[in-house]
């Protein structure tokens, strides 16, 4: 292979490296201590990057099959990529008052970097690196409010089990290799045998990166770090790394298990059963909107095992389009709870009560998102939901399906407690009309119509359809 | 003009209207929308007359035989190759007379609401809502294919939310509200999953295709009944499933808890919504899919026939002692419903069983009339009377002539006093219920003297009863809003049971005789007359013995007044079991092991840094326990189950 093309291949985690050099030149010129110039500069460009995610890709493998690339991967990229436009636009208010701002972005895009590498691997060595280059920056994230204790805490937390959680990882990917030789995805999926080690190897790996998504019972951390962590951060966590996480989870288990296919069908089945229990349980009580979102991310989590426990094309397509669906709403409802937030500091569900009446704008964009999550027609989310059932139905299990039923309709309850909070509810006190800036304003429209008008485009999921995976 | 453009004018308009009284803003006066929602249903009205004179007169008819016609079909959603969800308008003989009815009905409504909610802050979002819902409701009974439906269902869903949370203000309406959309969001997931089933067995969500491949031997139907869960097969699950929705939406038996609580929304609403259009909408189902159930499932058909006529039972025992008129009129609507979905369940498939499909519709189309009528009649009452409670009516013969002579009509009606619109249908019904199933059939002939029981109850506690007061004022004067709509429906009711109906809507689109024998119609219509008497002779003056009855019944009338404690094992089943088994031990859980274990090594840590070293490495410590014995458990889990 000619080296241009490979480097052609490299694309996307070029612009990015890019744009971190650029950061440090900007640091490095002072040109960071306005920063109110210094964000646009960096909107600018992460607009300019997501644009140019949509240039044409080749297929492909570069470095000996250690790096690939192909139309899902592709697809997937650009989703994460529109998800860090949308979360740097919304978190514009925190950053500038921040004045951490470079660190911000450096730490936001090695961590994006990480996750891209994971998304193109094709070894099982390169997926490891990237793990951990998407890992630790998220930790510093998690600890950039350095002057409130939970951030710090967040931080610490998030660390520490990550460690351990890599360490298991570590471990199955040892005994995986104990059991095939060899550690590139081609030969794995090819001479990997259903017997004790590579079960023991496939469960270790996985409840790595079931960790990654927070899938119940690997999900401790997440409440706590979403509470703890700056919106801008959790919404990074909740959207961004939860929806790679999503990605190549899928891929491992299609690609690099698909011997004993039967085998995770089944531990997905019980963990997505778990998750989206769990999760919609512990939503049910939650005051803090920030631990509510962080359980109710699990069950939804949860509903996205049950599509891909299909285990065939149809479960990616749906799979993909749900996490796009997943953050546009999610992206919606951290975007608020942070302009509301800024302004009052005020992040409970019971301070929501009567937003109708002072924030209606607000409100009625929420709404939208709650009722995409809750998987309410006409909303996208219902389609969303609907895809995942049905490539779940593939499989034939209907234990797992009922289970999803019942939980479709808790996270329903869950969800309208929300929107009876913003207009029938009485307030306990006024909140005062928050007039979020013209950046919050472009996210809410931008994820608004998004929610809106992919109910009536059915075009997308065709699309994703026709990609190689 | 071609017809196909009066359909999609039909459909459209009414979203229209509700855009632009929605979104209007302040701009626009409250007259103003007002007139842009009557109208654009009067024009709709006119329309939908002129597509069903076309349709059952012109060109529908083919050979004599009533064929399925689609109008406008692209598609939508490509799903994979072979399977697509497409966008179209079907044009048949059910859903013609399901535009009539709910054209008709919606205008009556929209004109009445003109004088009842006079003086309303936000007339305009009620008209907007009203439009919302009319044009799901017709998006419902015009869509292609199963798919399509269950979006138009779910829209009706929440703008019946909306319109009977309308007085929001209200505790009791907001409950209701919600109420009736989770009970029946709780049915239509199972209809959703009844969908995936047909969906994915027959590789199709087209109604025409979805019906022909699984009444016919196939790849499709084999797949379907080949395989089984719990002993049933596939296909029985998925229909039973799909009927639950159906029962969610027409309130049947146990799934009917939220209808008489959705009366808190405003009358007119209630005549609309809970009356003649969207409760009707799982009859109109089962209707739709009539064909997959009585020759592919007809265990499943015989279950509906049963939960029906027990349904049908039920309520209009219930409807005995309720003192609300509302909530009277409620249980009367359930015990219809009941009616036509028994109907259903005792037809069958080919000629000379599928008399209870034609007298399902028939029914349907008439109590559409004088359901509507006795509710708009009630609200008349309420308006003039501000009460819902029967023992603040009485004697208001003299001072609302017009509300007595329509509400007299149109007890008659459902009484099925012959020659109003309810005798033939309900005739027609007994009829098809003694040939296909003669239990069902003793049940329905004792439920319709209830009916005619608890209706004549009804009218007498509010017209009569008390002596007439010589000094009232006229109620209805100026009242021209409320009382054209009424004299309308009232025509409607005593006229409606005339039209030849077989000859226009049967299950296979070949006309149909729907013949009225004067034996077998002697015994229902004596048993009819006997209600009326009885109520007559109870409720005509104020007297004791409806407190003896009552006391005789003991129990039994307490029993009915609860409602039979339904609402009770709900409320039992959802906050002792549910709640209290799960939600809150999960709850305390997360409040006192996780929340709590930071507030406490929160509180007493000094030292920033060793706080959140302690406090990390007690907490953490549980966390990675926990992941290290999910992941144990999972290993051994797997170990065991594929080694």
């Amino acid at each position: 292979m000619m080296i241009n093309e490979s480097l052609l291949l490299l694309r996307y985690e070029g612009i990015i490296v890019f744009m971190i050099f650029v950061l440090f030149v900007l640091n490095l010129t002072d040109f960071d201590k306005k920063p109110s110039r210094f964000l646009n500069v960096v909107n600018a460009m992460l607009f300019i990057n997501f644009i140019a995610g949509f240039l044409p890709m080749p297929e492909g493998s570069a470095f000996q099959g250690f790096f690939r690339s192909s139309g899902i991967i592709a697809l997937e990229k650009n989703v994460l990529n529109l998800g860090i436009l949308l979360i740097s636009l919304s978190g514009y208010n925190w950053v500038a008052k921040s004045r951490k701002a470079v660190e911000y972005y450096i730490l936001l895009l090695s961590s994006l970097l990480g996750l891209f590498v994971m998304l193109s691997s094709g070894h099982i060595l390169v997926l490891y690196l990237g793990l951990e280059l998407s890992s630790l920056p998220m930790a510093a994230l998690a600890a950039l409010n350095t002057n409130s204790q939970k951030s710090s805490e967040a931080g610490v937390k998030y660390i520490l089990s990550s460690a351990f959680s890599t360490g298991v990882t570590l471990f199955g990917i040892s005994l995986l290799y104990g059991a095939v030789g060899d550690l590139s995805f081609q030969s794995i999926s090819q001479h990997l045998q259903p017997n004790a080690l590579s079960l023991m190897a496939c469960i270790f790996m996985l409840s790595g990166f079931a960790f990654k998504v927070s899938v119940v019972p690997f999900h401790f951390w997440t409440a706590d770090v979403y509470e703890g962590a700056p919106t801008s951060v959790s919404n990074f966590y909740a959207v961004i790394s939860k929806g790679a996480g999503i990605f190549v989870l899928m891929t491992v288990l299609y690609s690099l298990f698909k011997n004993i296919t039967e085998i995770w069908l089944y531990t997905i089945s019980i963990l997505a059963a778990l998750s989206m229990t769990i999760g919609n349980l512990f939503a049910l009580r939650q005051n803090n909107f920030k631990r509510f979102l962080a359980f109710s991310s699990i069950a939804q989590v949860g509903f996205v095992l049950v599509g891909i426990t299909s285990a065939s094309k149809v479960g990616i397509d749906s799979v993909i389009y749900f996490v796009i669906i997943y953050l546009l709403s999610n992206v919606v409802l951290f975007s608020v709870i942070e302009a509301i937030s800024d302004k009052t500091g005020k992040e409970k569900i019971s301070d929501l009560k009567g937003l109708y009446k002072t924030n209606p704008l607000f409100s009625i964009v929420m709404t939208i998102a709650l009722f995409s999550l809750a998987g309410v027609p006409p909303t996208a989310g219902f389609f969303g939901k609907f895809f995942l059932l049905t490539s779940g139905m593939g499989a034939g299990s209907y234990i797992l399906i009922g289970i999803t039923a019942i939980n479709l309709v808790l996270s329903l309850y869950n969800y309208l407690r929300i929107v009876k909070a913003f207009f029938i509810d009485k307030e306990e006190a006024e909140m005062p009309l928050v007039k979020g800036n013209w950046q919050t304003s472009l996210v809410l429209l931008a994820c608004g119509c998004g929610i809106l008008v992919l109910t009536f485009a059915g075009g997308l999921y065709h699309f994703i359809d026709t990609l190689n995976f | 003009m071609n017809s196909d453009i009066y359909i999609l004018l039909i459909l459209l308009l009414p979203l229209l209207s509700f855009l632009f009284i929605g979104l209007s803003g302040r701009k626009l006066s409250t007259g103003m929308a007002v007139s842009v929602g009557c109208l654009t249903l009067i024009t709709t009205l006119i329309f939908s007359i002129a597509v069903a004179f076309d349709y059952f007169f012109v060109k529908g008819s083919v050979g004599g035989v009533y064929a399925p016609q689609i109008v406008a079909r692209f598609e939508w959603l490509r799903f994979s190759p072979g399977m697509s969800i497409d966008l179209g308008l079907i044009v048949d003989p059910i859903s013609v007379m399901m535009l009539l009815v709910i054209t008709c009905i919606s205008t009556m409504v929209n004109i009445f609401s003109i004088g009842y909610m006079k003086g309303e802050e936000r007339l305009k979002s009620y008209y907007a809502y009203l439009s919302l819902f009319t044009f799901s409701m017709l998006g419902l009974v015009l869509s292609i294919n199963i798919f399509q439906m269950y979006i138009f269902w779910e829209l009706v869903g929440i703008s019946s939310f909306l319109l009977i949370g309308f007085f929001f203000n209200k505790p009791s309406a907001i409950a209701a509200a919600k109420k009736a959309f989770i009970v029946t969001r709780f049915a239509d997931f199972g209809f959703l999953i009844g969908i995936l089933i047909l969906g994915t067995g027959a590789k199709t969500f087209d109604f025409l295709t979805l019906i022909d491949r699984l009444t016919h031997p196939g790849v499709a139907l084999d797949s379907l009944t080949g395989s089984g869960f719990l002993g049933m097969s596939c296909l029985t699950w998925a229909l039973i499933l799909v009927f639950m929705g159906g029962a969610g939406k027409s309130a049947m038996f146990p799934l009917h808890i939220w209808l008489p609580d959705a009366m808190e929304g405003p009358t007119p609403v209630s005549a609309l919504i809970h009356a003649a259009t969207m409760v009707v909408a799982g009859v109109f189902l089962v209707a739709r899919l009539f064909p997959i159930y009585s020759i592919s499932a007809p265990e499943v058909l015989q279950g509906i026939a049963y939960i029906g006529s027990f349904t049908a039972l039920f309520s209009a025992l219930i409807a005995c002692a309720q003192t609300d008129i509302k909530k009277v009129l409620a249980y009367s609507t359930i015990s219809q419903i009941g009616f036509m979905m028994f109907a259903l369940g005792v037809a069958g498939w080919g000629e000379g069983h599928d008399e209870g499909f034609t007298a399902s519709m028939f029914h349907l189309f008439t109590h559409a009339f004088f359901k509507a009528l006795l509710f708009l009649c009630a609200g008349s009452v309420i308006h003039a009377v501000h009460s819902n409670e029967m023992k603040d009516m009485g004697g208001l013969r003299k001072s609302m002539p017009i509300t007595h002579i329509t509400f007299l009509l149109a007890c008659l009606a459902i009484a099925g006093i012959p020659p109003f619109s309810g005798f033939f249908s309900k005739e027609a019904i007994l009829s098809a219920a003694a040939h296909g199933n003669p239990p069902v059939f003793y049940v329905g002939l004792f439920t319709s003297a209830l009916t005619s029981f608890y209706m004549f109850r009804l009218y007498f506690s509010i017209f009569w009863s008390k002596p007439v007061d010589a000094h009232a004022h006229n109620h209805e004067k100026g009242q021209w809003a409320m009382n054209i709509p009424l004299i309308l429906l009232a025509i409607g009711a005593v006229l409606a049971g005339l039209i030849p109906f077989g000859k226009y809507v049967s299950a296979t689109g070949k006309a149909i005789e729907l013949p009225i024998h004067v034996m077998f119609s002697v015994l229902p219509v004596c048993l009819g007359l006997g209600g009326i008497l009885v109520a007559a002779f109870m409720y005509k003056k104020q007297n004791e013995i409806p407190q003896k009855v009552t006391k005789l019944l003991g129990n039994f009338y307490e029993a009915a007044y609860k409602k039979f404690f339904i609402d009770e094992i709900y409320l039992f089943l959802t906050h002792k079991v549910i709640f209290n088994l799960i939600g809150r031990p999960a709850a305390w859980f997360d409040r006192n092991v996780v929340d709590g274990m930071i507030q406490r090594t929160g509180s007493t840590s000094v030292n920033t840094s060793n706080a959140i070293k302690n406090l990390q490495s007690g907490k953490l410590q549980g966390y990675t326990m926990y992941f290290l014995g999910g992941v144990i458990v999972l290993v051994v889990l797997i170990l065991i189950k594929f080694l």
